[in-house]
């Protein structure tokens, strides 16, 4: 019975972990299922939507029941919990050790530096110009406002917990500058420029998800993050919108 | 200007690759993934294909090679396709649309958006298909 519980609560961590950081629900089920079967607990159920996960085992215990409210995107977390689970698989870590390592991982902080990501940002809107068939001397521009844009969406998102406002006020930002730079005739085609600009506002990871959560038969969670996705899209046009009103 | 595409595409992916946070020595794979999908979808659309059926090869091959880098490194397959795919999101289609929108151009704002939307399908269903593939192949080396 202890033995049960403790198994449970390592599952539980290991989904919470992947799910927070931007895996597909159907990997977190299939994990946790895995996890559990590997200690001896064949008869388990996980279910995960975008928001909570629920995880029973037959007859061992209650069911428990974890919320998720914040989530971000961090791969090398969701790859470090699948490189555990297979550790656990192949009976190389020990009930205490796997909740161990997963306690630590879920403190660490692994994210690139915030300017790390802002010059990521900065250069793939730049380099996004140039593939839109659009000309180096707009390369610089789409760089400044694609990077500010980036900026705005981290700022916004620290000062208030509204969904869809973050993108819309930073794609609104990323405009404002595009517009400034070139009235001041920095750049030339404003709409290159702009389109840079706003790609990495872009919901890549939601719509990956969505398509292969839906594939894999989870329409719940497949069906919510398209949503979250088509809606996070509509609020960028939406500050493009007003950028192109007022210009 | 292909070299110029290649190299772009090539920043691009890894610099989304960054913003994921994509383990430091995988990046690179994420930018190769992302040039060979651009490769594939400027190809296409150079020689006059449509930019929908352009977008499904593109989204096809993007996923296939994730699909052995995944296996290659045991490591979950978004790490690699995700900043791959990005670059074939309809971004300039969905803005030109929201241009008409705001120009109250309605019907030219739909054929656009409806392009967008398609290409969007196109996308996902390039991912379903390299996972068909990927399933047939399993089950024929596992047997």
């Amino acid at each position: 019975m202890e033995r049960s519980n403790e198994v449970a609560e390592v599952c539980l961590l290991a989904g919470k972990i992947m799910l927070q950081s931007g895996a597909e629900t159907y990997r977190v089920e299939d994990t946790m299922m895995r996890m559990a079967a590997s200690f001896g607990m064949t008869h388990s159920h996980s279910y995960v939507t975008p928001t909570g996960i629920i995880f029973s085992m037959d007859g061992a215990g209650p069911t428990k029941l974890i919320r998720i409210v914040e989530r971000s995107t961090d791969l090398q977390k969701v790859a470090m919990v699948n490189d555990i689970s297979r550790q656990i698989s192949s009976g190389q870590l020990s009930l205490e050790a796997a909740y161990e390592r997963l306690k630590k991982l879920e403190r660490q902080h692994l994210a690139y530096p915030f300017w790390a990501q802002v010059a990521a940002a900065a250069v793939a809107s730049g380099c996004f110009v140039i593939m839109f068939q659009g000309k180096w001397n707009d390369f610089l521009p789409a760089l400044v406002s694609g990077g500010i844009g980036f900026c705005g969406l981290d700022y916004v998102h620290r000062l208030v917990k509204i969904r869809f406002f973050a993108e819309f006020f930073a794609s609104f930002l990323a405009g404002i500058v595009a517009v400034l730079l070139v009235s001041l005739g920095l750049g030339t085609s404003l709409d290159k420029i702009i389109i840079g600009s706003v790609m990495p506002l872009v919901p890549g990871v939601l719509i990956t998800n969505a398509v292969r959560d839906l594939m894999a038969g989870h329409l719940v969670a497949g069906l919510s993050k398209g949503a979250e996705a088509f809606l996070t899209a509509f609020a960028i046009g939406t500050g493009i919108a007003v950028i192109l009103t007022m210009y | 200007m292909m070299i110029e595409q290649l190299v772009t595409s090539l920043i691009a992916s890894a610099a989304f690759g960054l913003m994921f946070n994509v383990p430091k020595k995988l990046l690179g794979h994420c930018g190769f993934v992302g040039m060979i999908g651009w490769f594939i979808y400027i190809s296409f659309v150079e020689h006059k294909a449509d930019s929908v059926f352009a977008t499904f090869v593109s989204a096809f091959f993007i996923a296939v090679v994730s699909q052995l880098f995944a296996r290659m490194y045991k490591t979950p397959i978004t790490v690699f396709s995700i900043s791959g795919i990005i670059p074939l999101v309809p971004g300039g289609m969905a803005y030109e649309a929201m241009r008409y929108v705001v120009m109250n151009d309605y019907s030219m704002a739909i054929q656009l958006a409806a392009k967008a939307f398609m290409i969007s399908g196109a996308i996902a269903m390039g991912i379903v298909f390299s996972e068909v593939a990927n399933q047939l192949v399993k089950k024929r080396t596992s047997r």
